[in-house]
């Protein structure tokens, strides 16, 4: 398998091989070693490659990916994923603060803990985190599902759109706008759905539904600070 | 944006390489903040009727030893100094007040950095890698050390704006952030009669805390109370002759990561500052959570 080292190669000489080499060399599996925390690795992909960083890896991994499935054997730093359009990240490890910011699509799944401002403004991204996140996740969240199957921080689901979250453990706080709703029969498929594709081992039955209260989504002048 | 370090060895072996570990995490953190840096290292105290100061001359080729004979002859009292550069450390008998006051009215150019039993302070404007070459910083060894770069966003970039900030003996403070309330929390201290000595925000989050020690609190209830009194962003790395102390502001928008073995705890904004690390693989990583006080005893 072909193997990348990042103790030899800058970040800019990786990345303008995986965007302008490798779509034409067909190579379908690749690692990189030696990440060392650096940041933007794998950025800006755009063809179905497997991809594995053994490693921990710095801010950015995996930013505006299309298509590519990237596993990183350890922890990322800050926004993991974020504006990805498709394709898969795993993080083996934890994920610091703002870990799928602003993805519209794809899979991000961070099989330990994600740190605070999980899934900020995500607009269609399908996010799941094996342990805790943060405060402020899924802050403005627009559209996609933010699984979690430990316990969240502070303002949960703070100013809420259309994504729904779903929270195995204990809420400290729902943000405003966010309330906790019955689970229906398509939340139990969806969480067992992505569970199963993150390899995550819980019952949909253990989850329950945080989504917008809507009360936000029109200016009421009379409500004051209320807000 | 600025750059934090802090590493404090749990070895003898480590202690001797402290220096060499450090410099490579200050350096690399360069790229957060390249406009000047600091480190304040410790060792163990020196005798309880002994000070050490650390003083820095703007001008390069000051005479230092002019600086000592005449303290010698204005005190009666003995004096070292060592010089590097355009630093210098004073060990003197002469009490950290009177020494203050004299070098206010003889050596007006002299800007006292760090006084106490066991820290010794360097800060400089300048790139990161720079200042380390420059006072050696890979060379240096003690107990632990806490570093900063600094991109400056609120005051001038001088030599006196560098981080680490002091107050008190043997106490400092680095900071990444800014706060929104320094200037109501210095006209605060400053009717209690505690001196400024820069515009500089950081500096009124160190003078706070030692305010708070100064009238019996420990570190760690000071930080209890600055939860509540500093407005702002902080990651807020401190330390005194006996620990480390590492706390971040309840949003948390200040990175910070912490590698923790049995060699060492390693304290950094960016991982990839800590990735030469012996034994970094191995380490216990995590990240420090809000309003969460991490303390590490020598």
């Amino acid at each position: 398998m072909e193997r990348l080292d990042l103790s030899h190669l800058s970040v800019r000489e990786l990345n303008q091989y995986l965007h302008h080499e490798l779509p034409k060399n067909g190579v379908e599996e690749l690692e990189i070693v030696n990440p060392n925390g650096l940041h933007s690795i794998a950025v800006g992909l755009t063809v179905p490659v497997r991809i594995r960083v053994l490693g921990h890896a710095g801010y950015y991994l995996a930013g505006m990916n299309q298509q590519a499935e990237i596993t990183v054997q350890g922890n990322v730093g800050w926004s993991v994923a974020e504006n990805m359009m498709s394709g898969m990240v795993k993080v083996k490890g934890f994920a610091s603060e703002c870990a799928g910011a602003s993805a519209h699509g794809g899979l991000l799944v961070v099989e330990g803990s994600a740190s605070s401002r999980c899934g900020i403004s995500m607009k269609g991204v399908d996010i799941v985190v094996g342990e805790d996140v943060g405060h402020m996740s899924a802050f403005m969240a627009q559209a996609g599902k933010l699984v979690i199957c430990g316990n969240a921080g502070a303002s949960l689901g703070d100013s809420l759109y259309e994504a729904v979250i779903y929270v195995r453990g204990a809420i400290h706080s729902l943000g405003a706008d966010a309330r906790e709703e019955p689970m229906a029969e398509n939340d139990y498929c969806t969480v067992d759905e992505l569970l199963a594709k993150a390899g995550i081992n819980y019952s949909s039955k253990e989850f329950k539904r945080v989504a917008s209260a809507r009360t936000l989504y029109h200016w009421n002048a009379e409500a004051g600070q209320e807000y | 944006m600025c750059g934090i370090v802090g590493l404090l060895a749990r070895t003898s072996e480590f202690r001797e390489q402290l220096g060499q570990m450090l410099t490579p995490m200050l350096v690399c953190m360069g790229d957060r903040g390249p406009d000047s840096a600091g480190l304040a290292i410790f060792s163990s105290a020196i005798k309880p009727s002994l000070r050490q100061f650390s003083l820095f001359a703007s001008q390069r080729g000051f005479d230092w030893l002019d600086l000592r004979d005449r303290l010698r002859r204005d005190t009666g009292e003995d004096a070292d100094i060592e010089t590097l550069e355009n630093h210098a450390k004073l060990t003197t008998s002469v009490l950290p007040g009177k020494v203050r006051s004299w070098l206010a009215e003889n050596f007006r150019e002299i800007h006292l950095l760090a006084v106490g039993r066991s820290i010794e302070l360097y800060k400089d404007e300048g790139h990161p890698s720079d200042i380390a070459a420059r006072y050696r910083f890979s060379q240096l060894t003690g107990t632990h050390a806490v570093g900063h770069t600094r991109m400056a966003t609120e005051s001038a970039v001088t030599p006196a704006h560098a981080h680490p900030y002091t107050a008190g003996e043997d106490f400092c403070l680095v900071h990444n952030g800014s706060l929104s309330n320094p200037w109501s929390l210095r006209r605060m201290l400053e009717k209690r009669g505690i001196h400024f000595e820069t515009d500089n925000d950081t500096e009124a989050a160190c003078r706070y805390l030692e305010w708070r020690m100064s009238q019996g609190d420990t570190l760690e209830e000071a930080l209890q109370k600055a939860f509540t009194e500093l407005d702002g962003f902080y990651t807020l790395l401190m330390a005194t002759a006996d620990k480390m102390v590492l706390v971040r502001d309840a949003f948390a928008c200040k990175p910070a990561i912490i590698a923790e073995t049995t060699d060492y705890i390693a304290v950094s904004s960016e991982f990839r500052s800590l990735a030469h690390l012996p034994g970094i693989h191995q380490a216990r990583l995590f990240e420090p959570v809000p309003e969460e006080i991490y303390s590490w005893n020598v």
